[in-house]
């Protein structure tokens, strides 16, 4: 089907729940009132992201009261959010929920948890153990967030799962200054975004932070990019935005028609060969 | 020149968006830094004024007796023309009050006593006038530890520790810093005639293309003299970056508890910001 989506480029707080919830409710209720039918926010969009010994202090499990009221929005609005999630048993993710028709969907934990240069997530946050695709009424979604886009394998695996749109929320920190247009940090995630649409022909949906947490910008640039790796709609870098833009179904069909490597892909071949590589490991 | 080179437009939107960020998060409006008559400072001012708007920036210079008089000059052309708050304060009487009981104190004593005097001038206006102090250090005297612990070094916030000095005169060329301030050569101004290039031993030119090399991209001693550096200005440069070291890290705290601040006691300090 054919849908508006708004991508919520959103500055959270630090560690202040209340007000992000507060946030982040307003920014649904402004994607109902323009039409849109799914809207995507960053990655720790209801946290901030240099937590530290925060983390427990400000997750959630996934049936806190304090969520309820996303709930009942998502009966109105596909909604894809960021937030600290805590299990029974006090293990502590970096989350992404997507809800819909006023239950939680689908909620992905953050596998890949990077801890180099200005990271340090694993030293706080449990690691997340699938890559699964999920049905939703925009057909099958897959979920990663940030750092999970940068492994192949990932999107990889959503795609062969039946993902036909990503979405990837995001915090992704600004840097690497030189002499080009965009930074360093922004350039690289333009490739990586557009590329990885045009060989799963899949619709990207990438939903970036703004603002600064101790002098560490987030550099927005949320985007849409269609299953051939152009980018339909872009918001502003360094700014916050509310990205709204059209999913158009006839060209994920024509891209699949097209370029069907996905029809092509084997993925006997590929299996047989990480059997292979793992056993060669001695494993 | 190219690796140092920078988008000054994208730089100029990050730093005058983390200023304005930083310090209105904490509650407040208002900015306040030292005006030295130098580079470094004239550009802190300028992203300052962007950031919160002239009348939300104060600028004091701090002049003792044997600082050279073209630097007040400068400082108030640079403060002129943005239209901030300026004001001068003379440090000679206290600086002098001290080292009459000090007679024999060197210069480096001297220049210290200097900078932590103005230190203490900062604080007590960023009192006055509810602000915050904006440091004006760049990533060259940083790193090689050129500036004074609790001195110059001091401030809650800096726009341009991370960039070296090259980029802070491509990015002061680009907002309209004055020409004279821009083009004159680097000084601490403790002593007359004193420039820190003469100081250092080399220049900030040839510092920063191998500091760029040594700190951004990692470069072993092997690569860095295949690129055609110097081996002794290798050594020169990595020892007073490894021995100025502490200058840029808080105390040392002797650890007995379980969670010892900054060592296990961890939030960044813009939690609930």
């Amino acid at each position: 089907m054919d849908f508006l989506v708004a991508l919520a480029q959103i500055k959270p707080k630090l560690g202040c729940l209340d007000d992000n919830l507060a946030l982040v409710e307003a920014a649904v209720e402004k994607g109902i009132d323009q039409g849109a039918a799914l809207i995507v926010f960053p990655e720790l969009a209801l946290t901030g992201y240099f937590l530290k010994d925060l983390v427990p202090d400000v997750a959630l499990h996934v049936e806190d009261p304090r969520l309820t009221r996303l709930k009942e929005l998502s009966r109105r609005i596909s909604i894809a959010v960021g937030l600290v999630e805590v299990t029974s048993d006090y293990r502590f993710f970096n989350s992404a929920l997507y809800l819909e028709n006023g239950e939680i969907r689908h909620v992905h934990r953050k596998v890949y948890l990077p801890t180099y240069g200005l990271f340090d997530e694993q030293r706080y946050l449990a690691r997340g153990e699938h890559f699964r695709a999920f049905d939703s009424r925009f057909g099958r979604i897959g979920i990663l967030i940030c750092e999970d886009m940068w492994h192949l394998s990932a999107s990889y695996l959503l795609a062969m799962d039946g993902a036909t749109t990503l979405l990837c929320l995001s915090s992704s920190p600004g840097r690497g200054i030189n002499e080009g247009e965009g930074l360093g940090s922004a350039n690289a995630w333009q490739k990586l975004t557009s590329t990885t649409a045009m060989f799963l022909n899949c619709r990207v949906l990438y939903c970036n932070r703004v603002g600064y947490e101790d002098g560490i910008n987030f550099w927005g640039g949320s985007e849409l990019i269609g299953p051939n790796g152009e980018v339909t709609a872009r918001g502003a870098i360094l700014e916050e935005d509310f990205v709204m833009g059209r999913v158009d179904e006839g060209a994920l069909r024509r891209e699949r028609i097209f370029s069907p490597m996905m029809r092509d892909e084997n993925l006997h071949v590929t299996f047989r060969e990480l059997k292979r590589i793992d056993r060669e490991r001695g494993n | 020149m190219g690796v140092l080179n920078v988008n000054t437009a994208l730089l100029r939107k990050i730093l005058v968006g983390f200023v304005r960020d930083e310090v209105t998060k904490v509650g407040v409006t208002k900015g306040v830094l030292g005006l030295s008559g130098g580079i470094d400072s004239a550009l802190v001012a300028f992203i300052a004024a962007e950031a919160l708007g002239p009348e939300n920036v104060y600028a004091y210079t701090m002049p003792y007796r044997t600082s050279n008089p073209e630097s007040e000059a400068h400082a108030k052309l640079v403060a002129d023309q943005l239209g901030i708050n300026y004001q001068v304060i003379e440090i000679t009487p206290m600086v002098d009050a001290y080292f009459n009981l000090f007679p024999d104190a060197n210069n480096m004593r001297r220049g210290n006593k200097m900078a932590r005097e103005r230190m203490t001038i900062l604080y007590d206006h960023s009192a006055e006038v509810r602000g915050l102090v904006l440091g004006t250090s760049n990533k060259t005297e940083l790193l090689l530890g050129y500036g004074t612990l609790h001195g110059d070094m001091a401030s809650a916030l800096n726009p341009i520790g991370d960039i070296y000095k090259s980029q802070v005169w491509e990015l002061s060329e680009a907002m309209g810093v004055p020409r004279a301030v821009i083009d004159k050569k680097p000084s601490a101004d403790l002593w007359a005639g004193q420039t820190d290039e003469q100081e250092l031993g080399f220049t900030y030119r040839d510092a920063d293309e191998l500091l760029y090399r040594m700190v951004d991209q990692r470069m072993s001693r092997d690569e860095l003299i295949a690129e055609g550096f110097d081996p002794h200005f290798i050594d020169v440069v990595h020892t007073k970056v490894q021995g100025s070291h502490f200058k840029r890290r808080l105390p040392v705290i002797a650890k007995v508890s379980h969670r010892t601040i900054d060592r296990d006691f961890r939030y960044s300090r813009d939690w609930g910001k």
